[in-house]
């Protein structure tokens, strides 16, 4: 079977998304005057983790299927 | 901007994957086919990922939001009139006769339907074109990296040329379609808070609308031509594009955008690769639904960008200016970014716009390497040689591709103005290639003959307009005019749609009247190349009717349709 492009894009995701979460609660609330007060590393590292985790779990869903 | 670990470290995830995902495709690289076509066997989703991706390189991105900042809404006249009739048209009407046809490449098609001189006439001219655009993408993301990063200039193209020369290396065309894919989704997660932060910033979409109702009116235009697309457009001098609706319509709506999405191989070559015909037609169609939304995305940060010059209470979003004291429109994205994203975001931000240099790179080597393998050295140097030959050609191909997209990189750098010359005479050849493929699909008495003759004519006809006219208040060379200046264009937009038109016409005319002067080619020979000649498509049993591309291409042109309305 091929490489389903869902892992790949999925697991990135995950990842940075994992990364911009933690980034977003222990680093120095000064730095998101930037962006308007908002800690946009924690909310938008959650989208993105979401987004990665669908992405997986339609791969999961998909190779089941198969099987 | 002050990149962190953080940021370096997302960055570095990213190139780990590109990379990552190459190495994982190299096993199913077995034959040629495997190499420039993915096999054929790619799902329509991510070959309509893939499409939209591969004509969204940075240049479009930064491009997109300079214009955005120069001309408002009107921009979007690029994708909801220069983009969306034209990709539904290839999906619908020109898809059957390039997947059905089993041709390899657009130039291919040109040799099935008509002859070995048209084809070569366009593989020669779409390959040396493939590797100046790839040799301009580095150039410009060394540029910026420069500017955002201090990186050397040799060190950012080498690092890029390296990472594109691996990855396309072992994964051929399917290690490029996943990077676009995989950049699409990028783009759109790295650039949505941006633009959110943005109109935050300016007080939401009235916020924005009132800033630029201001900067119209400072700029003696009437107070919504920042805001509308239509109503401006009565009369070139209304409007900052200095354009009138004929020329949008016929020059851009028609002669431009269908010439482009429907005839150029970086795009089609991704619905090449669609597992069937019905993936490959709906490919297009599947595009055309982001590529509808883009505007939202990228030309929204430009108009942002200069309402927050006058919106008080803003963050103090202030666009440079250049040395000859204009504002430097080509700064809004990467002003933006560093001016709303904390670092962590900003990771996520460079990223976004690296991948998308780098897939604009691969786009056109992957491009170069088939038409150079299939319509140049099988065609006229090698014929009957083994597949496993012409996968490694292909390879090879990848190499000496991404070498001269570096030459390209460095002469881009050394002499600007040749670079300019360039893309004039590409632009001289591409506008009349349009006419050509409409008369040769849907006219069965098109001959190879009158395509060729045809063509030459369209592009001299194009050089001959521009030489006798020029945009007003330019000096003449370059610009136009070099000829005699017969007559003077409101601007250099206004000029070169008017081009595309006068190339268009005297390559549709030229060819029918040297096409019924030559002999046809017999109707058996043009079964699955010509319209009239090739049996309908039935659709596939247990196809839901609304997965049909005629119902999707409705659906999408309705949208297209609405968008107009909406923003007129």
């Amino acid at each position: 079977m091929r490489l389903d492009i869902r892992v790949p894009i999925g697991s990135l995701f995950v990842l940075v998304g994992a990364l911009l979460v933690g980034y977003g609660l222990f680093s120095n609330p000064a730095i998101y005057q930037r962006s308007l007060g908002i800690d946009i590393n924690l909310w938008w590292g959650g989208v993105l983790l979401a987004f990665g985790l669908a992405m997986l779990g339609l791969a999961w869903r998909a190779a089941v299927r198969v099987r | 901007m002050h990149p962190h670990a953080i940021d370096w470290t997302i960055m570095g995830v990213y190139f780990a994957f590109v990379l990552g995902i190459g190495a994982a495709l190299k096993r199913y690289m077995r034959t040629s086919t495997d190499y420039f076509l993915s096999g054929r066997a790619i799902p329509a989703w991510i070959t309509g990922l893939a499409f939209i991706s591969a004509n969204l390189g940075a240049q479009e991105v930064i491009g997109m939001a300079a214009s955005g900042a120069k001309y408002g809404m009107a921009t979007s006249h690029f994708y909801w009139v220069g983009a969306i009739p034209a990709m539904v048209f290839l999906g619908i009407f020109m898809m059957p006769f390039y997947y059905g046809s089993r041709a390899r490449s657009v130039p291919e098609y040109l040799k099935l339907r008509f002859d070995e001189k048209t084809r070569a006439l366009n593989a020669i001219s779409f390959a040396v074109m493939t590797v100046f655009s790839s040799g301009i993408s580095m150039y410009a993301m060394a540029l910026l990296l420069k500017l955002l990063l201090g990186w050397d200039f040799t060190t950012s193209i080498l690092l890029s040329a390296l990472i594109v020369l691996v990855y396309i290396l072992l994964g051929g065309l399917t290690s490029a379609i996943y990077n676009e894919v995989l950049q699409f989704f990028l783009i759109v997660f790295g650039f949505a808070p941006l633009v959110f932060l943005g109109l935050k910033d300016v007080g939401g979409w009235h916020g924005m609308v009132a800033g630029l109702r201001q900067v119209a009116v400072a700029r003696g235009f009437a107070p919504d031509a920042w805001t509308s697309t239509w109503s401006v457009m009565s009369h070139p001098a209304s409007n900052p594009m200095g354009v009138e609706w004929i020329s949008i319509a016929m020059g851009l709506g028609f002669v431009l955008s269908f010439g482009y999405w429907c005839t150029d191989f970086l795009v089609v070559q991704r619905a090449l690769a669609a597992d069937s015909m019905e993936s490959a037609r709906r490919t297009p169609l599947i595009a055309a639904v982001p590529k509808m939304l883009f505007p939202f995305l990228v030309i929204l940060p430009g108009m942002i960008a200069i309402a927050a010059t006058v919106h008080a209470g803003a963050s103090g979003l202030t666009l440079p200016h250049k040395a000859d004291g204009q504002l430097n429109y080509d700064m809004v994205i990467p002003l933006m970014l560093g001016h709303y994203f904390p670092n962590g975001m900003l990771g996520l931000g460079l990223t976004a716009l690296m991948a998308s240099f780098m897939t604009g790179m691969a786009g056109n080597v992957t491009a170069f390497n088939t038409v150079w393998t299939y319509d140049i050295y099988q065609a006229h140097i090698r014929p009957a040689a083994s597949d496993r030959h012409y996968l490694n050609m292909g390879r090879a191909a990848t190499v000496v591709g991404i070498a001269l997209s570096i030459a390209a990189a460095y002469a881009a750098n050394r002499f600007n103005n040749i670079m300019d010359l360039l893309q004039l005479l590409f632009a001289f050849v591409n506008a009349p290639l349009f006419a050509t493929f409409l008369l040769g699909m849907f006219w069965k008495r098109t001959t190879g003959h009158g395509a060729f003759v045809g063509l030459i004519a369209g592009t001299a006809a194009a050089a001959a307009h521009h030489g006798l006219t020029l945009p007003v208040g330019s000096a003449t060379g370059i610009k136009g005019g070099w000829i005699e200046v017969l007559h003077l264009y409101p601007s250099q937009m206004a000029q070169n749609f008017w081009t595309a038109i006068f190339a268009f016409g005297a390559c549709f005319l030229v060819t029918v009247a040297v096409s019924l002067a030559t002999r046809p080619r017999a109707e058996p020979e043009l079964t699955g190349l010509v319209y009239s000649l090739t049996p309908r498509l039935k659709s596939p049993p247990g196809e839901p009717w609304y997965a049909r591309p005629a119902v999707l291409g409705a659906l999408v042109i309705a949208g297209a349709i609405a968008l107009n309305i909406i923003f007129r």
